[in-house]
Formats: structure tokens, C-alpha cells, sequence
């Protein structure tokens, strides 16, 4: 069979890479305490459990405010730089946006410490949920950047000279046809950062102070094994909650793309 | 009366020239024609009309208003863009009626100028419409109609028909200036077509290289431009060398390689210059192949090439004693049949249709 092999391998692959995830759910709903085979029976019990938590309440509470705010950060310089990237020349803009986008790629363990020896040693401030907003907003503006400025590169810079030329200001221009033409790309940028502020572990880790984000909390129950089946309904819910924006968020860009009648260029989904 | 005024326009883009020097004087009611090859500042010099493009010196007076400092929203001036930036997020009436916003009119009269506004570019009752979902030709007459509704004092057309086919590109001109008419606004259109130029202009300005090579009405330009550039440009121009022999009261005589000699009168020299070694121009129509009759001028030729056109024929004829053969277009009649590549034959020429170049 023609291909044979490199099928046998798209097919591995997918196991390796979605087995897990769909382990997770699976554990969710298993009435043992103990995560192994065989099943023993459904059960919604580890659910009802979650709902009980209170630590876990004020955990996700947290999580939830430091990815609106980080969200809303990140779009904000998002929209500044992506802007500024696709409608002026200045000098220096290559290596500029460059080391914007560099926090996409940069070992987050290595942005954690420095960020922790900035805080704590530099201006010893205290650690809080202001510090993991610093931490997360500098991760998360690159994502909203690459999203935004492929919406605002899809415009025709004509657009806002048309309204301009018809009697607008410079801001009304932005305001009434930049804004409304990118706003799908902004929904879309909001998400994203959203999704990956909410699930960051690691500077989260370095830089929560008493209070600590959903996964950091997570990773603390772990070991306690009583807890892990409560942690499993946890995962899933998360998980969920995961498809849901993320497939919300392409819904918008795609949209936006077909608005301004431009090409699709890729994307996260 | 002039309604723009333009004085000594310098651009400067960095080290790049782009305008030198530009005077021009719009009239109020003309449809007038910015025409050049690319890279000439014609898009340039429409930007600093509209107020997009600051100038480095140089003035622009509009309806006797001097426009210095005056942004591009508070100008009497309106534009269509080479790209129509037809908002895609407002529906047609939307978009033609966005400059009316700040006005705030009752909704009834809003929507009673819109309407008429698209139905005098022909778009009656499209006025519902998703503009994402328009036709080129379509997208066109929104942009008119949306700059027109604001009344300008002067409409600005970049290039509006060059993302046209050839048949909505043909019917587009005689709408524009059907349209022209009616309003009766001065038009001011950026092209490179020449042949559009022609059609649709009262008044061209040739420009290369940042500068008005010639500002004249489309028959003068055709008929006699003043360098050999612009003669290149607008159609097609046969250049053939030539010596003066003699200059007479009533005439001139030149020694024309491939010609002999042609007497011509003194208005068709160029100003001025009285150059011994010039250059003559002659267009296709003013060659003519021999079919009947002998007259008192011909030189024999011989066709090299020839390209039908159904109600013309464009022939490529060698002239003894020139490099290039020149071309010569001819009126197909059934008593005129085509030549056949290699044919010997009798060249002449209408001697008042000859354009004298300084050389």
C-alpha cells in the first residue's frame, strides 16, 4: 500500500500525542481512588468534591483575575506594537520587534528567575498576583502581537485615509473603521493570552506570593493520592474550558480575515 | 478662474526629488488629467492636493484658499483611491453616506441623499447591500458616489479604472465624464494610460521625472508636443533625422532620411529654436501607402511586418536610407487590400502633419 508507513506513523503519532488527554477524563468519572486499570465505575462524586474546595475556589479566583488582567494588558501593547509595526517606518524597527517577539521563544525557567531576582533582590517588592501579571503580560504580549498584526497587515491602508479624506480626525478614523476591521483580531488575541495565562505553571510558580494560581495549586495537591481523582475532574473541566476559548478565539480570526476579503495565513488552530 | 493653484511644488522624499518645481493652474469645471509613467509624482502631486503629502516648498490654493497648515479632512477636496477603500464593515449606504455623519441630518433627508447619490452613479437600490459583496465596477460607484455626496469643490481620482477589465474600463470612461458633466466639478484624474487621458481629458499634464514635461489640451498633444519624450508617450510616433536646407517666408525645407525633401511651414518648427540637424516626428496616420494615383512625393518601401486590426492595419515599412522601419496605420477598405509581408511599395506622407524637434 502506497503510503502505508507514513499513515502507521500520523496514526502513532496522534495516539502519543491525545491518549493522555483523553485519559484524563476518563479517571474523572472512575469511582476507584486509585488511577489504574481496570475501571470501576462511573461516579460524578470527584465533582461534587471539586465544588467543596475552598482553596481551590480562591486558587481559580486568582487565576481568573490575573488572566483578565494579563489579557488585557498584553492586547493593549498588542495593539500599539502591531500598529506601529505594519502602518510606520522608524528606525531600528527590525531588531525592535525582534526583541519583542524574543519572550515567544526564551526558556520560560530562565524569565521566571530573572523576573524572581528583579522583584525580590532589585526592588524588593513583595511577591503577589501584580507580580504574576508582570510575568504573564511579558509572555503573552508576543502571542497577541503575531495575532493582531496579521489583522492590521490585512488592511488596506487606504481605509483610513478614505474616512480621513471624508471628514474624520485622525482618532476618529482609528476609532470608527481601524478598530471595528480588527476587532475580530483582537477578540481572538484576548483569548489566546487568556488560555495561556491561566494555564502557566512556571512563573506563576516562581512569582505567586500566598495566594497561588490554579495550577500552581494543582501541582501542590499532587501529593496527597486522595486528592488526585478530584485533581482528574479538575483537569477535565480545564481542559474543556481550554477547547472552548481556544475555538472561539480561531472562530473570530478566521472571521476577521474574511471580512477584510484577505487570505488566510495560518493562525494557532 | 482657476479653482486650484499650484506654485513651485517641491517634494522631497529623504534625498529623493519627487516634485520639482511644479506650476499649474486648474480651472473650475475641468476634467483634467495627471498623466505619466510610474514613478513620475503624478500619485504624488494628487496626495498633496488631497493634503496626505505636506509639501517641502510651494504653495496649493484651492477655491482661493491657501491650503498651508489645512489637514486633509478640513479640505474642500474629496478622493477616489486606486484600491476604491470601500469600508467593508458598512453596508453600501453606509459608506456613501459616512460623510454626511458629522452633519447629523434628519434620517429621512440622510437617506434621501444617499439614494440620490447612488442612483447618479447608477447603484438605485443597492443601497442595502453588504459592500464586501460588490463587483469592481460596482465598488467604483460607491467611491464616486460617496466622495460626491460631500459636494467637493474638486474630486480626485487615482487611477480609478486600472483594476478594471477592458469593456467596464471603456464604459467607466464615458461615465466619468458623463458624470463630470452633470456635476459639474472639476475633476482632477491620475493615469498612465494615455489612451484614457485622451478620451476623457479637457486638459493634460505630461509629467516625468517630477516635472510637467507639457499642460496642454488633448488634440494640441497629440498633434504637437514639444519634446520628443512626450511624442513617444502620448501614441505612436515615427522619429526620422533630418538636416535644414533652406528656410523661406511661407517655408521651410528639410533634407528627412527615408523622405527626401519636405517643405513644411515656419509655425511647425518648435519656438525659438532654429537648429540646423533636428529630428521629425510623424505619426502612423500622417504615413500613407500608395494604392491609386501617382503623387508628386513617394519613396518606395518594403513591408516587413504587419498587425490586423480588423477596421485598421498597422504596417511596418523599411524606408531606403533609415535604420528602423516606421510604422504607417491605414483604413482597411475593401478597395484597399492588405499588403502581404515583403510587398514592394509607394510611401507618402502629408507634410503639414510633420512635428519639427530640436533635435
Amino acid at each position: 500500500m502506497k503510503g502505508g508507513w507514513l499513515r502507521i506513523y500520523a496514526i502513532g503519532y496522534l495516539v502519543f500525542l491525545y491518549l493522555p488527554v483523553v485519559l484524563l477524563p476518563m479517571f474523572a468519572f472512575n469511582e476507584g481512588t486509585v488511577i489504574a486499570f481496570p475501571l470501576k465505575g462511573f461516579t460524578t462524586e470527584w465533582f461534587v468534591q471539586l465544588a467543596g474546595i475552598e482553596a481551590l475556589h480562591g486558587a481559580l479566583l486568582n487565576s481568573v483575575f490575573i488572566a483578565l488582567v494579563t489579557a488585557s494588558l498584553s492586547v493593549i501593547f498588542g495593539i500599539c506594537a502591531a500598529r506601529a509595526s505594519t502602518r510606520f517606518r522608524f528606525p531600528f524597527k527590525g531588531p525592535i520587534m525582534g526583541a519583542i517577539m524574543v519572550p515567544l521563544v526564551l526558556p520560560e525557567i530562565i524569565v521566571a528567575v530573572s523576573l524572581l531576582v528583579v522583584v525580590v533582590q532589585v526592588l524588593d517588592l513583595p511577591l503577589s498576583a501584580w507580580t504574576v501579571i508582570a510575568g504573564h503580560t511579558l509572555i503573552c504580549t508576543p502571542f497577541a502581537i503575531a495575532i493582531l498584526s496579521s489583522a492590521f497587515q490585512g488592511l488596506d491602508q487606504s481605509l483610513e485615509e478614505a474616512a480621513v479624506d471624508l471628514g474624520e480626525t485622525r482618532w476618529g478614523a482609528f476609532k470608527n473603521i481601524i478598530l471595528p476591521l480588527v476587532s475580530p483580531g483582537i477578540v481572538a488575541s484576548f483569548l489566546i493570552c487568556f488560555t495561556i495565562s491561566l494555564d502557566e505553571f512556571i512563573i506563576a510558580f516562581f512569582l505567586t506570593g500566598a495566594e497561588p494560581t490554579l495550577p500552581v495549586y494543582i501541582w501542590s495537591q499532587l501529593r496527597f493520592p486522595t486528592k488526585i481523582p478530584a485533581v482528574m475532574a479538575l483537569g477535565t473541566l480545564m481542559l474543556v474550558a481550554s477547547l472552548i476559548i481556544l475555538s472561539v478565539a480561531e472562530y473570530y480570526r478566521r472571521r476577521g480575515v474574511e471580512r477584510v476579503g484577505g487570505k488566510d495565513s495560518g493562525g494557532f488552530l | 478662474m482657476s479653482i486650484i493653484s499650484l506654485k513651485a511644488i517641491e517634494k522631497y522624499y529623504g534625498d529623493y526629488h519627487a516634485l520639482k518645481g511644479i506650476d499649474c493652474e486648474i480651472a473650475e469645471g475641468e476634467f483634467f488629467s495627471l498623466l505619466g509613467p510610474s514613478g513620475c509624482g503624478k500619485t504624488t502631486l494628487l496626495r498633496v492636493i488631497a493634503g496626505f503629502e505636506d509639501v517641502s516648498s510651494g504653495t496649493v490654493v484651492i477655491g482661493g484658499q491657501n491650503m498651508a497648515g489645512v489637514p486633509a479632512n478640513k479640505r474642500p477636496t474629496n478622493m477616489v483611491f486606486q484600491s476604491y477603500a470601500i469600508f467593508p464593515h458598512l453596508s453600501v449606504a453606509e459608506n456613501v453616506g459616512y460623510g454626511l455623519r458629522r452633519a447629523r441630518l434628519p434620517r429621512a433627508e440622510l437617506a434621501e441623499k444617499v439614494n440620490g447619490a447612488l442612483k447618479m452613479v447608477g447603484l438605485e437600490g443597492f443601497g442595502g447591500r453588504a459592500s464586501h459583496a460588490l463587483s469592481g465596477g460596482q465598488r467604483q460607484r460607491v467611491a464616486l458616489a460617496r466622495a460626491l455626496i460631500l459636494e467637493p469643490k474638486v474630486l480626485l481620482l487615482d487611477e480609478p479604472l486600472s483594476a478594471l477589465d477592458k469593456k467596464m474600463r471603456e464604459q467607466m470612461q464615458t461615465e466619468l465624464r458623463r458624470l463630470q458633466r452633470q456635476v459639474g466639478i472639476t475633476f482632477i484624474l491620475v493615469t498612465h494610460d494615455q489612451e484614457e487621458a485622451l478620451i476623457m481629458s479637457d486638459r493634460i499634464a505630461v509629467m516625468f521625472e517630477g516635472e510637467i514635461a507639457q499642460l496642454a489640451a488633448p488634440q494640441e498633444l497629440y498633434r504637437r508636443p514639444l519634446t520628443r519624450r512626450v511624442g513617444e508617450f502620448i501614441g505612436v510616433m515615427n522619429f526620422l533625422d533630418a538636416r535644414q536646407v533652406d528656410t523661406g517666408i511661407s517655408q521651410v525645407r528639410f533634407d528627412v532620411d527615408g523622405l527626401g525633401e519636405v517643405e513644411i511651414k515656419p509655425e511647425q518648427l518648435p519656438k525659438g529654436a532654429r537648429s540646423f540637424y533636428s529630428v521629425v516626428g510623424l505619426r502612423p496616420e500622417a504615413l500613407s501607402i500608395v494604392y491609386d494615383g501617382s503623387p508628386k512625393s513617394a519613396v518606395p518601401g518594403k513591408v516587413v511586418d504587419l498587425s490586423y486590426y480588423g477596421d485598421m492595419t498597422y504596417y511596418e515599412v523599411q524606408l531606403e536610407g533609415t535604420s528602423s522601419p516606421v510604422t504607417i496605420s491605414m483604413k482597411n477598405l475593401t478597395s484597399r487590400p492588405v499588403l502581404e509581408r515583403g510587398a514592394e511599395t509607394q510611401v507618402t506622407w502629408d507634410a503639414g502633419s510633420l512635428v519639427v524637434f530640436a533635435s
